[in-house]
């Protein structure tokens, strides 16, 4: 497992994103996965950034764990924000006429379209969103 | 990200390069909203865009949204991981891509 802590600010994308990246591309995935996954996290961690813990700002934790059969990678983000769970927000009607859609949700559902798995809890003081995706075959 | 603009007449072409995300996407906004300005036609030019995330569909909806109350929007060169995406979101069912 690997760790990487950072001040949940969106300046600090980047540096999430090349944490996950570097792990990725030495699995070798291909460049639509990296690409799914650079997407999961900066919805996410963006998501952290700009609500978890507004006006103010603190910490977030993102942890990257590999599993075996299927070659499958797990990032959890850990933040010590106000409880809230992006998961249970209704997903967007995304085939309403252009003029009557919101943007709003959208990044969690193309996080859910595009992970093979979801989940929140809230444990001792921390949101904990956890994200695997299949990484081969 | 490297933001392209070309205008002919009331016509204008978009080129966006690079990754449209979280932190650059405001940039194009910026540099958007005013040259949308009497714009007719709005052709976006995606043969080098190689990322886009929530932030950057967000663009794409306002503009969808300007411009279909007062002219057009299509979008082009678009690759196959771009497509998934605008797919996934349900933004090629009545966004114009060639």
């Amino acid at each position: 497992m690997k760790e990487f802590e950072t001040t949940a600010l969106k300046d600090n994308l980047p540096e999430v994103l090349t944490f996950v990246e570097e792990q990725l591309t030495a699995l070798g995935c291909s460049k639509k996965i990296i690409m799914q996954i650079d997407i999961a996290v900066e919805e996410i961690f963006v998501n952290i950034a700009s609500y978890a813990y507004d006006p103010q700002i603190g910490p977030a934790v993102i942890r990257t764990e590999i599993t075996e059969e299927p070659l499958s990678v797990i990032i959890s983000f850990v933040d010590s924000g106000r409880p809230y769970d992006p998961l249970a927000r209704p997903d967007p009607d995304v085939h309403l006429p252009a003029s009557e859609r919101r943007i709003g949700g959208l990044g969690i559902f193309m996080v859910k379209k595009s992970m093979d798995d979801v989940s929140y809890e809230y444990k001792d003081g921390q949101n904990i969103l956890t994200i695997k995706k299949q990484i081969d075959g | 990200m490297n933001v392209i603009m070309n205008r002919s007449g009331t016509e204008l072409t978009v080129a966006v390069e690079g990754r449209l995300d979280a932190n650059t996407s405001p940039e194009l906004e910026q540099k958007l909203d005013p040259a949308l300005e009497g714009v007719e036609k709005l052709v976006f030019d995606f043969e080098k865009l190689r990322y886009i995330s929530s932030s950057g569909l967000r663009i794409l909806l306002t503009s969808m949204q300007r411009m279909g109350r007062c002219g057009s929007m299509t979008v082009i060169n678009v690759s196959s991981v771009i497509m998934d995406i605008l797919e996934v979101t349900g933004f090629t069912d009545e966004l114009d891509i060639k």
